[in-house]
């Protein structure tokens, strides 16, 4: 696998789409336009066929067997593990753990190194910007223990107040900030670094949401220094089913096992059981070989583009977007403008409902979300019920945005002009 | 789409029937669809084993302000037993919009909050 950080072409957008068989379908009889890859992303023929190949070709269970096709299975599995190590830059491959997606990824750690490690009076500190799967698991544990939970506000922009993060770092109790590196609401790249640093100082650690940002950018947790790191291989067009939570070694070796039985164990006794190493300990269970081949696949269709590439091509339609649709009247954008915004588009029109909106754009064939998109304590501090969200990836051109703008517009026709 | 979106649903949303409560109503009730935040609440005068007046406040989508308009006028002065039959296809009927599976919720929350009020029925209505 090659591993390209810099854009050595220009971005062909057009031969990108022809790999992704979805995207040669209408909707509502009218040419797709797939905005909602936040949500999540299609997939590309590579993907498609490394599962179907698996499945017809290589199939068994992994690590039980000593046949050729079950020897077949696991080489692949773990072949696959190194791939997403090298994706991320993870020291060492035992410390990517294959999980359902970054919802569950959350959930082992707050369950795993939360029950263990906080008690009452410890702080954890969220963010505003949380999806909820980076706020409920904490919640519960919080209320297990008697930890507080503390919030960083954002500001006007969308950006993290990071006087409030080093403000709450200072009380001294804060035992763990866990915080998104990419908003899927407002598009807002979180400064993880910096955050990862001040955390450190204040001796506490920090579990970071990548599910938005891993697909999109390059990220390497050991330059962000990150303890914890999740993503969803659904997002970056990989299958779902598979996700991958990192750890630091020492941190995931003194933790406790999240769910136990199979696969997990070194010696089960009839009263006791001792575990088996890393990754093993936190894979309990027949693991999904398939989609764990699959999300290696997309890793490297990803890193074949080049993030950097990745990352203009967002650039280029985010602001090709937000410079139509800030034309439109009575529309109100939500999200930082600069450096630090993905390829995500919030957005609400005076007078019309983000559910009208999306039903107005489906019927051009815009596929869009409206609603919390999960992250309910955002919108009551943006104040609105729903925000309707276009979001880009590297199948999306100019064309998708166009047909966006022209559907916008469409909604103004339909209910701007009778709301005056 | 323009179907979804008929003038008749844009009348009820932008100029909505009975919209606004009744100061010490007989019943009250408000619900959310959660799907989408619409949020809907009815207050009903009886009189005679008939509504008197009906009034309904809330926000959310046009589909879901809408029907709860269109709903109040078709019960105000009925019979509460009367009411008690009114279907979730009845109220789907009286839109006549093509309503995707998707929007049912927010088309059928007004009868929803009516009927949970009126009878503490708090099932979303069944649709075939
Ligand atoms: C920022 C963020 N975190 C977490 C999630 C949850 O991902 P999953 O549903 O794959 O667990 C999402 C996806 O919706 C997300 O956008």
């Amino acid at each position: 696998m090659t591993h390209q950080t810099q854009s050595q072409h220009t971005f062909d957008s057009e031969r990108v789409r022809a790999d992704f068989p979805i995207l040669g379908r209408t909707a509502r009889g009218k040419r797709l336009a797939y905005l909602d890859s936040a949500a999540s992303t299609q997939k590309p023929q590579q993907v498609i066929d490394a599962i179907n190949s698996f499945y017809s070709e290589s199939n068994a269970n992994v690590h039980r067997g000593v046949y050729e096709l079950s020897e077949r299975s696991t080489e692949l599995y773990d072949q696959a593990r190194g791939t997403i190590a090298r994706l991320i830059n993870a020291p060492d491959k035992r410390q990517c753990i294959f999980v359902r997606n970054t919802t569950e990824a959350i959930n082992l750690v707050a369950n795993s190194w939360g029950r263990e490690n906080l008690k009452a009076g410890d702080t954890i500190v969220l963010t505003m910007l949380e999806h909820h799967s980076n706020i409920v698991p904490w919640q519960v544990i919080a209320q297990q223990v008697g930890a507080k939970i503390e919030y960083v506000d954002i500001d006007d922009a969308g950006r993290l107040r990071m006087d409030q993060l080093r403000e709450l770092l200072a009380s001294g109790s804060v035992k763990v900030v866990a915080t998104t590196q990419v908003s899927n609401t407002l598009g807002t790249i979180t400064p993880l670094k910096e955050i990862t640093s001040l955390a450190h100082d204040a001796g506490a650690i920090v579990v970071a949401d990548a599910a938005q940002s891993v697909p999109h950018m390059q990220v390497d947790v050991q330059d962000l220094d990150v303890d914890f790191l999740a993503f969803s291989g659904h997002k970056m067009v990989g299958p779902m089913g598979i996700g991958v939570l990192y750890g630091k070694r020492d941190l995931l070796e003194a933790m406790p096992p999240y769910q136990t039985g199979g696969s997990m164990i070194r010696e089960v006794h009839l009263d006791h059981t001792t575990w088996a190493d890393l990754p093993e300990k936190f894979e309990a269970g027949t693991p999904s070989v398939a989609d764990a081949v699959g999300i290696a696949v997309a890793a490297d269709y990803l890193s074949e583009i080049g993030f950097a590439s990745i990352r203009e091509h967002e650039i280029t339609l985010t602001n090709y977007a937000l410079g139509q649709l800030r034309e439109i009247p009575g529309m109100t954008l939500f999200g930082p403008d600069g450096e630090d915004r993905a390829g995500v588009v919030s957005f609400v029109i005076d007078g019309a409902h983000p559910h009208d909106i999306a039903s107005i754009l489906d019927g051009e064939g815009v596929a869009v979300r409206a609603g919390h998109h999960c992250a309910q304590p955002l919108m009551r501090r943006l104040d609105v019920t729903a925000t309707a969200r276009a979001s880009f990836y590297i199948y999306n051109t100019e064309e998708d945005v166009d047909q966006l703008v022209s559907a916008v517009e469409t909604v103004n026709s339909i209910f701007g002009r009778r709301a005056s | 789409m323009a179907d979804l979106y008929r003038e008749n649903i844009l009348e009820h949303y932008q100029n909505p029937s009975n919209f606004g409560t009744i100061d010490a109503p007989d019943i009250t009730y408000e619900d959310t669809n959660p799907l989408c935040g619409d949020r809907i609440r009815i207050d009903l005068r009886i009189a005679d084993g008939k509504i008197a007046e009906i009034k309904f406040s809330g926000r959310g989508c046009a589909i879901s302000q809408a029907s709860a308009s269109i709903l109040t006028e078709l019960v105000d002065g009925e019979d509460l037993d009367a009411v008690r039959e009114l279907s979730a296809q009845d109220i789907l009927d009286e839109l006549a919009i093509p309503i995707s599976p998707a929007r049912v919720k927010c088309a059928l929350l007004g009868l929803k909050v009516l009927k949970a009020g009126a009878y503490g029925i708090t099932d979303w209505p069944e649709t075939e």
